[in-house]
């Protein structure tokens, strides 16, 4: 594995990055699915913290957990039990209504199947965010949807259908939509899972810049390759962690997309 | 999110899908047009029976007798068989206060001719007064006179279809046509009335003085008299008919009320309306269910489509679609539709009333009442046939939901 080359520091010892900024505390967070008699204990108990302007990778194989932990970081779901502090308020004692606010303006959330709405527009699709809140006027959406769409580097594709769209370019449509309301930080769970190598580079460069610019960004994959971009690797079994290690130097998916073996051009 | 904001997703989402949205749209059209159509029909039949009524003439009281029908089995005997008799309208005409006219009735059907023509109508035996009382002007030549009715004169007026078809281009007046055979002169033509709003030929009538017509027209067996008197005013008319009754009652010793026919234009247009409220009724509430049937139908599409679109309510409550937009969502889409189908079906009913009033030749009327009725119809069945599938649109669980495939 490539990752272990790399000088790795094991977070516990990293005094100097606790505390600082804190966005996310989660204490013994745990998640049980019940169906029928069975009772699926899919999270047992994690606790993780995490700064703001982190990037962190989730990594574990299939079935640890990292996706119901995504879906609780996330607020799409209520945990089982334990607690989760979000950006100073307590996630799991507040109200539907809140959960909704939340996940509207402090979360953007990239999901590996895109979940883009059929028979929509992109730009239609960055507003959606936006409408369900009601900040802004009809031009405001408009502008706040291109200027997502610009750093993406998608608003040339503004009018298409997401069917019009290859996978790489749903997945930036996505993220635009991720980032449209400025949230305080991105899920991304498996962005790159049904992408190729390059169009999966692409998506990490465009993750890595907007952690540049200073979001916090919490990355699921299952791919060392992927996992490397990021500064911090978590990775998960049977619904624990297991290890939380820095990853002291990351690559730069900028420059691995330039070495790429350039595309034959036809047209 | 605003309102606003819910009713441009709605509608935005309604017009991602044309097809589906137009044919669930088509049963609260056809719904709303049956119910505007019909309410328009049955008040055009209202109209209808109303306008005869009122063409009848003013404060007209209608008097016949129920003598057949009341003593079954006991028919009378042969030309004796009529309670009421002429005398009873002159006792009428000179002893009840109030009235202005009154004229004996007899109704009987007829051949005439004239030279080689051949025409077969209804022939009413009059007195003078029936031509005030209907408000009845001679077009050519003159009407008949009190003296022709006391010498029982073969004389006759016709109406504009019996002119022209017995005469053509000829003057009818003086001229003597056959009634079964008897002889009439032609006294004169009626001013045209042209067709009544049920399409019935007003001008395809003969008076003749109800003498003439009792002795030489009436078989021994059919004298079915009627009387029509015309009282003074609108506000003495019940105190009129009820002198009438009285007197009618002391004339003909040992009858009862029953036995006598007084009506009044007005009983005789409550008792056609209330036939007609009913039709209207009847009519309406058939319309009503396919109104029913069209909201069901919205139901059932609503569920399928938020089968359909669980996914993608899934995605709209991850970036921050709370229950009340969900649910508020699928709610406006099922009232648009229905309004938007409503509004389509009352185009529609007014022209289905057209096409009926038109072909039908009745003035169908679209009362304003009743684009209110339907338009407020169609909104409830939006409202109450979205509610089911909103709440279970708003009720899907997010993680569920988003995994759906
Ligand atoms: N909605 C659910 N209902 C029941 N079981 C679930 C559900 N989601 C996940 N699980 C189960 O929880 C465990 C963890 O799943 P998941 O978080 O999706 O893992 P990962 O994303 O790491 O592959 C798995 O055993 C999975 O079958
Ligand atoms: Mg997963």
């Amino acid at each position: 594995m490539r990752l272990q080359h790399a000088p790795v520091v094991p977070w516990a010892d990293s005094e100097e990055r606790v505390v600082k900024d804190l966005l996310i505390k989660t204490s013994e967070l745990s998640k049980t699915y019940v169906m029928g008699e069975f009772k699926v204990h899919a999270l047992r108990g994690v606790d993780m913290e995490v700064s703001k302007g982190e990037f962190i990778a989730i990594m574990g194989a299939s079935g640890s957990g990292k996706t119901t932990f995504m879906n609780l970081l996330g607020c799409l779901d209520h945990p089982s039990s334990g607690s989760y502090l979000l950006d100073g308020t307590e996630v799991h004692t507040i109200s539907d209504a809140e959960l909704t606010r939340i996940r509207n303006q402090k979360i953007g959330y990239v999901f590996q199947s895109f979940y883009l709405l059929p028979r929509t527009t992109a730009l239609e699709n960055v507003e959606l965010p936006l409408l369900y809140c009601n900040k802004c006027n009809l031009h405001q959406r408009h502008e706040k949807a291109l200027s997502a769409m610009r750093k993406v580097g998608i608003e040339d594709r503004r009018h298409h259908f997401p069917n019009q769209l290859s996978g790489g370019q749903q997945q930036r449509v996505a993220i635009a939509r991720a980032i449209v309301n400025d949230p305080v930080f991105i899920l991304a769970d498996e962005p790159t899972g049904n992408l190729d190598t390059r169009t999966s580079l692409e998506v990490m460069a465009v993750l890595q810049q907007l952690h540049s610019e200073g979001k916090t960004i919490v990355l699921v994959t299952h791919e060392n390759d992927i996992a490397s971009y990021a500064e911090r690797l978590v990775t998960f079994r049977d619904g624990k962690i297991i290890s939380d290690v820095l990853n002291q130097n990351p690559h730069n998916a900028l420059a691995d997309l330039a070495k790429l073996p350039k595309l034959e051009e036809e047209d | 999110m605003s309102i606003f904001g819910i009713i441009r997703i709605a509608v935005k989402s309604l017009a991602r899908n044309k097809t589906r949205t137009f044919l669930t749209m088509l049963g609260i059209m056809i719904g709303v047009a049956a119910v505007i159509a019909m309410l328009a029909i049955g008040q055009g039949a209202k109209k209808i029976v109303d306008d005869q009524i009122n063409s009848m003439g003013t404060n007209v009281i209608i008097i016949s007798s129920n003598w057949g029908s009341q003593r079954s089995g006991a028919r009378p005997a042969a030309g004796s068989g009529q309670l009421l008799e002429v005398a009873d309208v002159e006792a009428i005409r000179d002893r009840v206060e109030g009235v202005l006219y009154a004229s004996t009735i007899y109704n009987t059907w007829g051949r005439m001719k004239y030279e080689g023509n051949n025409w077969r109508t209804g022939i009413m035996g009059v007195d003078a007064d029936y031509f005030f009382i209907r408000d009845m002007q001679a077009e050519k030549g003159s009407l008949f006179f009190s003296s022709d009715i006391e010498n029982s004169n073969k004389v006759c007026i016709i109406g504009k279809t019996v002119a022209d078809n017995l005469f053509g281009e000829t003057d009818p007046v003086d001229k003597i046509i056959r009634i079964r055979n008897i002889p009439f002169r032609v006294a004169g033509v009626l001013k045209a009335k042209g067709q009544n709003v049920n399409g019935n030929d007003q001008d395809d009538i003969v008076l003749a003085p109800y003498t003439t017509v009792y002795t030489r027209l009436l078989g021994q067996h059919w004298r079915n008299m009627m009387i029509m008197v015309s009282a003074e005013s609108k506000e003495t008319i019940n105190v009129v008919q009820q002198d009438i009754l009285d007197l009618l009652q002391s004339r003909h010793r040992g009858t009862t009320s029953e036995e006598f026919s007084v009506r009044t234009q007005t009983d005789v247009a409550e008792a056609a309306n209330k036939v007609s409220n009913t039709m209207t009724i009847l009519l309406a509430s058939i319309a009503g269910i396919s109104l029913l049937v069209g909201g069901i139908g919205i139901m059932n599409i609503m569920l399928v489509s938020v089968t359909e679109r669980i996914k993608e309510i899934g995605i709209r409550m991850a970036v921050g679609a709370g229950k009340r937009d969900v649910l508020l969502q699928f709610i406006i889409e099922a009232v648009t539709i229905s309004i938007l189908g409503g509004f389509l079906g009352i185009l529609l009913g007014f022209g289905a009333a057209e096409v009926v009033g038109k072909s039908m030749k009745w003035s169908v009327a679209v009362t304003p009442w009743s684009v209110v009725l339907a338009v407020g119809f169609s909104c409830a069945i939006g409202i109450f046939f979205g509610w089911y599938p909103a709440r279970k649109a708003a009720n899907l669980n997010l993680i569920d939901a988003l995994r759906y495939e």
